[in-house]
């Protein structure tokens, strides 16, 4: 048993949300930084999809009411146990009345706070995750609030060295002075003038403030125009779509972005940099980059990779730690 | 000419869009989409308004070859009729539930009751569900009614706003931001996340507005 003892509007349950609910209109949801919430849950010998919290707002203190394994992902954020400092990419088990604290990253945005055996709420359209647009999922469909107590599901005690382990390599935040995200070209790239396409390309665009779990605004000297008027019937939109509205302001869909949409799209983020870009902090330069199919298949392929010989790693060396 | 785009590594667009809505594009966008739903590389198909996304696992499959099987289904896909159930949706029309009724009237160059009239005139067709969750895009509204969406959406339209916006007809399903034009409120509950059935509507199903009592 977990206590939440800061409140915040933003700070969720999140697993890997629900895909297959999308034919519904429902979002599909899920970890904004998918990775980060994997390698807290490999760290903890957790199915790799087991729900835990998403941190957006800092400080966010929790105490643990038992004895509890945990792991802190994601951005980089002083994390302290008790009094104990808690190096990048940690797993660790707290006694009870101990106390987490994580203050605001010096890198990247969002944290990820993972226990053994994941968290205990009940699965809504096949997943744990918080929609906060429809009020479900989660802690009763809203953000974690001071005095919350969370519960994690059954799982035998986990092993660890009484200082915990971590990941030699933690999983990489962008850079302060700017995100570089790799595009596929989408379906109305081709109507927009050569020289939007140019400036799309060469410009540094900003992270505006009106960045959430849905949609991340982006801003930019001159806008994108079209060569011709579109009117496009309403289509099926997925995270990681930069729509450009009439005023020519570039937003990219996120986890929680509406399934259909209506506006021309420019490009699509491939997935594995999306979790760069939540990542991103406000006022930081976002730079396009246009890739082929093949690059983002091959990339896509050597992350799945990647991570799964993460897992068989951590799971080799924990049976060779020395307790 | 349907075109066929690239949604990311993991996702095609089929756009089967050719000038104004097609029923018959519609039916075979359904018809494709339940093929599809069958074929176990398929993780999910949205139907849009006469178009369809269609998403993969790139890690497992190769892009090109779903790119082939999307365009052999929809060459081969008919326009068949599906199963299809009547919903009728009680309206409080106007007033403070319909702040919009009276621009969308002037726009229509109609009375309010006229106007009133001819959104119940018609039998809708659900075509596509989406946006937010459980939220229907409903082909057949009176042509004089086609009035564009609004220039900024409104912040907040509250659940059961009865709404209009670019040719379709729609209810909101949770109270959202939306660039749509109310013209009333219904008491109907579309999505219930809780329900065995979470939709009210699904696709092919024929949807009437009538004076709620």
């Amino acid at each position: 048993m977990i206590e939440i003892l800061t409140g915040s509007s933003l700070n969720t349950i999140q697993d890997f949300g629900r895909p297959h609910a999308m034919a519904m209109g429902v979002a599909q949801g899920g970890a904004m930084d998918r990775l980060a919430l994997s390698h807290g849950n490999l760290l903890l010998d957790n199915p790799v999809d087991a729900a835990g919290i998403e941190i957006v707002f800092f400080p966010f203190r929790v105490r643990f009411h038992a004895e509890t394994s945990f792991a802190v992902t994601g951005a980089a954020c002083p994390a302290t146990l008790d009094d104990l400092k808690l190096p990048r990419d940690w797993a660790i088990t707290a006694k009870p009345g101990q106390t987490l604290t994580l203050r605001a990253p010096e890198q990247g945005a969002r944290a990820y706070l993972t226990l053994r055996g994941g968290l205990d709420v009940p699965p809504v359209l096949g997943a744990r995750s918080t929609d906060l647009k429809g009020g479900f999922g989660g802690l009763e469909g809203r953000a974690l609030q001071k005095g919350d107590r969370l519960s994690c599901l059954a799982a035998s005690t986990l092993r660890m060295p009484a200082t915990g382990y971590g990941l030699a390599r933690p999983c990489p935040v962008p850079p302060a002075d700017g995100t570089r995200i790799r595009v596929l070209p989408a379906a109305e790239h081709d109507v927009f003038t050569p020289e939007s396409l140019k400036t799309f390309h060469a410009a540094a665009w900003t992270l505006t403030p009106s960045a959430n779990r849905m949609g991340y605004r982006l801003e930019g000297q001159d806008a994108l125009k079209l060569s011709r008027p579109l009117s496009l019937f309403s289509h099926g939109i997925l995270p990681g779509t930069v729509q450009v509205p009439p005023a020519g302001q570039p937003i990219i869909q996120m986890m929680d972005a509406n399934t259909c949409g209506g506006y021309p799209k420019i490009a699509t983020v491939i997935a594995p940099d999306l979790r760069l870009l939540s990542q991103t902090v406000v006022g930081a330069p976002v730079h396009f980059e246009t890739i082929t199919r093949d690059d983002a298949v091959q990339i896509i392929r050597q992350e799945a990779a990647d991570l799964k010989r993460l897992a068989a790693a951590i799971a080799t060396l924990r049976t060779q730690l020395v307790f | 000419m349907t075109r066929i785009h690239m949604a990311g590594a993991g996702g095609l667009l089929l756009d089967a869009a050719d000038g104004p809505f097609s029923d018959t594009t519609q039916r075979r966008i359904w018809a494709t989409s339940r093929e599809l739903n069958t074929r176990p590389d398929v993780l999910q198909t949205i139907p849009g308004v006469n178009n369809l996304l269609v998403t993969f696992d790139a890690v497992q499959t190769d892009p090109s070859a779903m790119e082939k099987l999307l365009r052999t289904v929809w060459t081969q896909a008919s326009a068949d009729e599906v199963p299809s159930r009547e919903i009728v949706v009680p309206v409080v029309y106007g007033g403070e539930f319909g702040e919009d009724l009276a621009l969308v009237a002037r726009f229509a160059n109609l009375t309010e009751e006229e106007t009133i009239n001819a959104h119940m005139a018609t039998r809708y067709s659900v075509a596509a569900i989406g946006a937010m969750a459980g939220f229907v895009y409903l082909t057949g509204l009176d042509a004089r009614l086609a009035i564009p969406r609004r220039d900024s959406p409104r912040l907040r339209v509250e659940e059961g706003a009865v709404v209009i916006g670019g040719g379709h007809a729609g209810v909101m399903p949770c109270t959202s931001p939306s660039g749509w034009h109310i013209l009333g409120r219904t008491d109907l509950c579309l999505f219930d996340a809780f329900r065995p059935d979470p939709g009210l509507l699904r696709l092919g199903d024929t949807v009437r507005f009538v004076r709620a009592s």
